[in-house]
């Protein structure tokens, strides 16, 4: 028994040794023609590493996924994908790691990376540490590290244009009164980035359908598949009559489909789950900013200590519109709010729009500089409008408007 | 025996308990099966990605010992790990099922938060360094003795209620992951005292970890010593053989059982304090990152031998370090660097079977008994019998 273990553990090793063998040849002539096509055109031999909250099963992730490689590939960097990094001391870990290993930019996407990464940043001068909607660059005083964000509030107001179409449709058709035009939004937490979004998507809704209204229900986790499929059931139940999230996983646009309810999705288009149910899509494109951190240090140019993307930089973007659900003359609302919000004619956060409770706002201060004490330190409504994501990349719009109905604050 | 009409039907195989086989024996059989592991999994990687094993084996290597400072972290991992290992290790040998301890940390964590976030700037270090000791050691102890006390009273199912302590803990964790959270409303906590420092465990000479690594090897000489030379640590595995016997002998159970996981908690808390104030300076839900679970396979693997647990944890930790660095080098999914670290730890607890037992085929029929029995065993197996016969 024993020797007819050892002779097939033996041919196993052998086989398996053989197999190695006539594969590493095959790896490296492989390797080799690599190397021959990116002497070919060296744009760039960047080494970049990137550290990503979770995998490509999330939507936020993945769209960062898809951008890193797709800039890395079109300036020819290399590329090296962290997943999976969760926001403690193996954020610290993998970004020094990833320091020591050569890389010259260390880029990471999660809001909760960003005291890992200036931790980093600050053993390691000479790398840049770039940090996608964190808050802190611009008082940091640290010369490697960068924040950044894009105005995508403007793009959930045109998806929210979206939104309040389908609405009005509904109520023409007679599916609905005006007053039950409920929108349902899934939030993650209740802190600025969340609060700017729902409000900027609500106002774009209410832009087009005056009746409609919100309600809020918030998950407390960024990726909580079941948390937000729930979330939006009792949304459904509750009589909301079009969802949208701000949240990363299929929970809600699975449920939307399910419950055969519109729904406008968020980081990319979710019509794979959602034929039926997905209308639009606002997402952030990462691949401007990576190729403009990529570019400024193969050009040794300083990299902006906090960078918002725009419409205008192509950072903001919609995707396809879903005809089959989409009301009619959607694209044709959405390209003229679009032109107005370009030539400034358009302000997405027009105090003229909003009211809290019941008055409209001339003045707000809003906590721009991160202090433990969140003090109010920056006037942010001037001209007419509120000024978001002007005084620092990531948002600070974090007003409860009226008409916007919170389930529950507990996150 | 010697029945010719063979009519009692004997199954084409049985497994038979072994008697204690030669250390270097059993060492032989787990160097093999982990060799069996690296085949298979030469094969599945192989099969699935088309990549070279032997450069994937490399880049484990590389992944966990590379550079001085992934052989820091490999370090620091492996003594949180050995830590809370070496916190279950008196409990399981007591054969209480204390699946409790990523609760207990937790929760020791959290002590350890609470202190450096409400007093870490208005105490002076003198002072919050034993606090902070103290809290996480009694927050610990206090989550472990709350089964303990129940199991001792009234036989309540340890197992069940160890469990479920746990998901208390993260509870409360998420609920003062958001309480202090900042910025607030966030969910995080962020580092704390990120600016001074107040209640961060010292550096030793520059080096972050080093302190931790010393806790733990310290409590592993004091475990080792606890449970092979200590009354208490006697009388812990005697409740674990038999509880018959211990009461028979007069050793008081109740409160051995109360005592050991008072232990247990106790080290978990200290787990919990290295954890956030000696490592991530932060905490939440996920701090204990499943090492509370983890820790049960690294003490089963080593027999509860704490000496042995230090190679365990290593394994296990280098696994999981060479594993992570596959996937990123190779670039595949995460999903297929825990495949690789599962098919390796199911070799080698596999391995304890056959170390345990022994797989015995029928005999053929028809073949003569009385000659096959000398026949049989070649000049190896007989001088292991003798070694056997000796040893018993």
């Amino acid at each position: 028994m024993k020797k007819l273990l050892a002779i097939i553990l033996s041919l196993a090793l052998v086989f398996a040794l053989a197999s190695c063998g006539a594969n590493s040849i095959e790896k490296e002539t492989t390797k080799a023609a690599e190397n021959e096509s990116t002497e070919a055109a060296p744009l760039s031999n960047l080494k970049v590493g990137f550290i990503f909250l979770h995998d490509e099963n999330s939507t936020y992730d993945k769209n960062f996924i898809d951008a890193a490689k797709e800039a890395c590939e079109k300036l020819g960097a290399e590329c090296i994908l962290k997943t999976n990094i969760p926001e403690d001391k193996e954020c610290y870990e993998t970004a020094a790691d990833l320091a020591e290993s050569g890389c010259s930019i260390v880029f990471a996407d999660s809001f909760g990376h960003e005291d890992y990464m200036i931790q980093a940043a600050k053993e390691y001068p000479e790398v840049q540490f770039c940090h996608a909607t964190g808050t802190q660059a611009h008082t940091a005083g640290l010369g490697n590290f960068h924040n950044a964000f894009a105005s995508i509030y403007e793009g959930r107001f045109l998806a929210g244009i979206a939104a309040g179409m389908k609405l009005n449709e509904m109520i023409e058709s007679g599916k609905i009164k005006p007053e039950e035009a409920k929108i349902g939004y899934i939030g993650a937490f209740t802190y600025a980035e969340v609060i700017s979004g729902y409000t900027s998507f609500f106002l774009g809704a209410r832009y087009v359908c005056k009746s409609a209204t919100m309600a809020v229900q918030f998950t407390g986790s960024w990726y909580d598949e079941t948390g937000e499929k729930e979330a939006a059931n009792t949304l459904i139940e509750r009589g909301c009559v079009l969802i949208s999230q701000h949240a990363d996983s299929m929970g809600a646009p699975t449920a939307c489909e399910n419950a055969g309810i519109p729904n406008v999705s968020y980081n990319g288009s979710t019509k794979s789950v959602g034929p039926n149910s997905y209308i639009i899509s606002s997402k952030i494109n990462w691949v401007p900013y990576f190729e403009y951190i990529i570019g400024q240090v193969t050009n040794s140019q300083p990299i902006d200590t906090d960078w918002t993307g725009t419409i205008a930089t192509g950072s903001v973007q919609l995707t396809e519109i879903n005809t089959d659900v989409a009301a009619d003359g959607t694209e044709a609302a959405i390209l003229d709010a679009q032109a107005k919000i370009e030539d400034g004619s358009l302000h997405v956060f027009d105090a003229s729009t909003f009211t809290v409770d019941g008055k409209n706002l001339t003045s707000y201060m809003a906590d721009v500089d991160s202090d433990p004490e969140y003090a109010k330190d920056t006037e942010a409504i001037s001209d007419g409008y509120f000024h978001e994501s002007e005084y620092r990349s990531a948002p600070y719009f974090d007003i409860q408007i009226d008409g916007i109905e919170l389930l529950n604050a507990k996150f | 025996m010697k029945n010719k009409t063979g009519k009692v039907h004997e199954p084409l195989f049985h497994i038979v308990k072994r008697s204690a086989l030669p250390f270097w024996k059993s060492w032989l059989f787990r160097i093999l099966s982990l060799l069996a592991a690296l085949v298979v999994c030469g094969i599945v990687i192989v099969t699935v990605t088309a990549e070279n094993p032997l450069a994937m084996y490399k880049t484990m290597f590389e992944g966990a010992f590379g550079t001085a400072r992934r052989r820091w972290s490999l370090l620091q991992d492996m003594a949180m790990l050995l830590c809370i290992s070496l916190a279950v290790t008196p409990a399981f040998k007591m054969k209480f099922w204390n699946i409790g301890a990523e609760g207990q940390v937790l929760i020791g964590g959290l002590a350890t938060a609470a202190c450096m976030i409400l007093f870490g700037e208005k105490l002076s270090p003198a002072v919050l360094y034993p606090l902070m000791a103290v809290t996480s050691i009694l927050a610990g102890a206090l989550w472990a003795v709350i089964p303990a006390v129940f199991k001792a009273k009234w036989n309540t199912n340890e197992t069940l209620f160890t469990l479920m302590m746990n998901y208390i803990a993260i509870q409360l964790l998420s609920y003062f992951s958001y309480v202090w959270s900042n910025p607030k409303g966030s969910g995080k906590i962020g580092i704390i005292n990120a600016s001074s420092g107040a209640g961060w465990l010292p550096y030793i000479g520059n080096n972050k970890y080093l302190f931790n690594i010393l806790v733990v090897l310290a409590l592993t000489v004091f475990m080792y010593i606890y449970l092979k030379y200590s009354k208490h640590g006697y009388e812990l595995s005697v409740v674990g053989e038999s509880e018959n016997t211990a009461k028979y002998i007069g050793i008081n159970v109740k409160k051995v059982i109360i005592r050991t996981m008072l232990l247990s908690g106790a080290i978990c808390g200290i787990a919990g304090l290295l954890l956030v104030a000696g490592a991530n300076h932060t905490v939440s839900s996920n701090a204990a990152d499943g090492r509370g679970f983890t820790a049960i396979m690294v003490s089963w693997l080593a027999k509860f031998n704490p000496a042995y647990m230090i190679l365990t944890s290593l394994l296990l930790v280098f696994f999981d370090k060479g594993a992570t660095e596959i996937s990123t080098a190779f670039s595949l999914n995460d999903s297929f660097s825990e495949i690789i670290s599962g098919i390796i730890i199911f070799f080698i607890i596999g391995s304890e079977f056959f170390i345990n037992y022994e797989i015995k085929f029928r005999e053929k029929e028809g073949a003569h008994v009385k000659a096959q029995k000398p026949a049989a065993p070649g000049p190896e197996i007989a001088s292991e019998s003798g070694k056997d016969g000796d040893s018993k």
